[in-house]
């Protein structure tokens, strides 16, 4: 699957699914796109004809609240027809405005309260471990979602038990609800907070494919430690007049605006 | 209770390598045997009791039994919305363990004080929610557990009636056990306290009351039969709890009684009405100082009939 092809998809699809719905959270689905396109078109084991393989890898959405662009990347890799995207929700739909896993094949968690995903994700892992499975279990979180306590419990577990079929992505566009995160609670220094933890950690451009691409596909970082991959990455990427704006973590493109969208991601 | 269900887990245990037991970091002397006889089979999450329930419903996901297990509030609200989320959701087969039901360490204060967890876990969706009476319905409740399928709470409690196996030898969950029959008044009881309960009506009967007691071992799903005939059967409910009054034993009682339209002649819900005690003392000198003791029981039946038979005449 081309990477740019599915990443460029992705954003129309979350543009128009955002747009149709009058539903927020259009920066945050695009600052996590080109990592999900990444994802699901070269690394993660799967197969859309058996969502439950066994041995398929597991990927939870921790930051439920960007669930259109993983409903775009799940109908457009086959687990559900592209057709299904424009109830995304619309009165009635099983496609919910945060990750919910009920008669959505491909979704293995529901999400939207942050700091669940990697609790579960770690669960997921250490099963993995006592069955002897060699499956690796991706989640994604937002970097305010790391502000979050029970995300540190686990961060501890997974170290402790040398959990290295566990990656933790941050999605880092660096800006929150409200504020930037360096103004609401400071993450820096990053990357030494998952290190001094226990975890293998790198840095990697966000919109980058082919670095994420190399980095991805030679996990675990180093054996007996977890992974935290920490994508740098920008809110609202692919329009210019979204990015790293905390007004497009709300707003739905209408009208003008959604035309001049369209338009700038059919040129990318 | 306790050491009586954890008696019985392990002898499923060791039949059904599925089952999963996980510890936040509880059970001193307790969990000692079972970890060493299943290390694969047992897990201390530590002090985290947020991303043991995470972790509990994700090893769930994948197919196994597990069993999180602390102290009071500790397994049930710190981590109320994994319970919710991740755990009632997704249908995970997860079973929550919290020993020290109500006042079972009365003098370690409010903190360890299990007396909102009933009403909170009964309104989960899908939360089947067991409460013994006694150390029967403690041990084979383990097995009830295994064999049902999605989320489950257990409260265990430090103080137990005396074992009474069901006459059909299975405990059966959502249904009510009738361990003694009477006309004058059925006695509703959950949890513990329900050797209190017995003892109670023991000393009405002695005064001519004669009480049906029924033994509601579970609250998700109630016996909604054995409320029924309660109040068509006998002359008036009271409802014993070691909880608050609020939206637990008396107030899923109420509302049976209420929807069926079959309501009791007379109807009262012993159990915490106040506020938090910050009192110290035994669970029976807690019961007592909150007025759900054996003598609470008997004065207000006594007290209630006495006005059922005032006002008909």
């Amino acid at each position: 699957m081309d990477i740019k092809d599915l990443a460029k998809k992705i954003r129309l699809h979350t543009l128009e699914m955002t747009s149709l719905a009058g539903s927020s959270h259009i920066g945050s689905s695009f600052s996590m796109t080109d990592i999900i396109a990444v994802l699901y078109g070269t690394i993660l084991k799967f197969n859309p004809k058996q969502p439950k393989w066994e041995k398929r890898d597991r990927f939870i959405l921790s930051k439920g609240h960007a669930a259109s662009g993983l409903y775009a990347a799940l109908a457009e890799c086959g687990f559900f027809p592209v057709d299904k995207l424009k109830t995304f929700y619309q009165d009635g739909s099983s496609l919910l405005g945060h990750v919910s896993h009920k008669d959505i094949p491909g979704v293995e968690v529901s999400t939207g309260s942050l700091g669940h995903g990697l609790p579960i994700g770690t669960g997921m892992a250490y099963g993995a471990k006592l069955d002897n499975s060699d499956h690796k279990i991706f989640v994604l979180l937002s970097d305010g979602e790391c502000d979050e306590g029970s995300n540190w419990e686990a961060i501890m577990f997974a170290a402790h038990h040398k959990l290295d079929n566990l990656v933790a992505i941050i999605d880092y566009n660096k800006i929150q609800s409200l504020d930037q995160v360096s103004n609401t609670l400071a993450l820096e220094p990053f990357a030494d907070k998952w290190k001094s933890f226990g975890w293998e950690v790198m840095e990697v451009d966000g919109h980058n494919f082919e670095q994420m691409q190399n980095t991805f596909s030679s996990l675990p970082l180093q054996s007996n430690h977890p992974t935290c991959i920490i994508a740098h990455t920008i809110k609202g990427k692919g329009v210019s007049f979204m990015e790293e704006s905390v007004l497009w973590h709300y707003r739905s493109a209408q009208g003008d605006e959604y035309s001049a969208a369209k338009k700038e991601l059919e040129s990318l | 209770m306790r050491d009586a269900f954890i008696k019985s887990l392990s002898e499923l245990a060791e039949k059904d390598s599925r089952i999963l037991l996980i510890t936040g970091d509880l059970g001193f002397g307790v969990l000692d045997e079972f970890s060493k006889k299943y290390p694969k089979q047992f897990l201390n999450a530590g002090v985290a009791e947020q991303n043991m329930t995470g972790l509990a419903a994700g090893l769930a996901l994948e197919g196994r039994i597990v069993f999180t297990y602390s102290i009071a509030n500790f397994p049930v609200m710190r981590c109320l919305e994994q319970i919710r989320n991740d755990v009632c959701y997704h249908n995970a087969n997860v079973k929550i363990i919290s020993i020290g039901g109500g006042f079972s360490y009365g003098s370690l204060g409010i903190s360890h004080h299990a007396t909102e967890d009933i009403s909170i876990m009964r309104s989960m969706p899908g939360m089947t929610t067991i409460v013994p009476g006694d150390l029967w319905d403690a041990s084979e409740s383990a097995k009830a557990l295994v064999n049902t399928e999605g989320a489950c709470y257990l409260r265990l409690d430090k103080s137990h009636a005396p074992r009474t196996p069901d006459k059909e030898g299975e405990f059966k969950i959502g249904k009510s056990r009738r361990l003694l029959e009477g006309k004058d008044l059925t006695l509703i009881s959950s949890g513990g306290i329900l050797g209190v309960t017995l003892l109670a009506a023991q000393q009405l009967k002695e005064k001519g009351i004669h009480c049906r007691v029924e033994n509601m071992h579970t609250l998700n799903p109630i016996d909604e039969a054995a409320i029924v005939a309660a109040a068509n059967e006998t002359d008036g409910i009271i409802t014993i709890e070691e909880h608050t009054v609020k939206g637990g034993l008396g107030g899923a009682v109420a509302e049976i009684c209420l929807e069926k339209g079959n309501c009791p002649k007379f109807f009262h819900r012993i159990g915490i009405r106040s506020e938090m005690t910050s009192i110290a003392g035994s669970q029976n000198y807690l019961r007592q100082a909150h007025n759900m003791d054996e003598n609470a029981i008997v004065s207000t039946a006594i007290k209630l009939i006495e006005e059922k038979i005032k006002t008909a005449s």
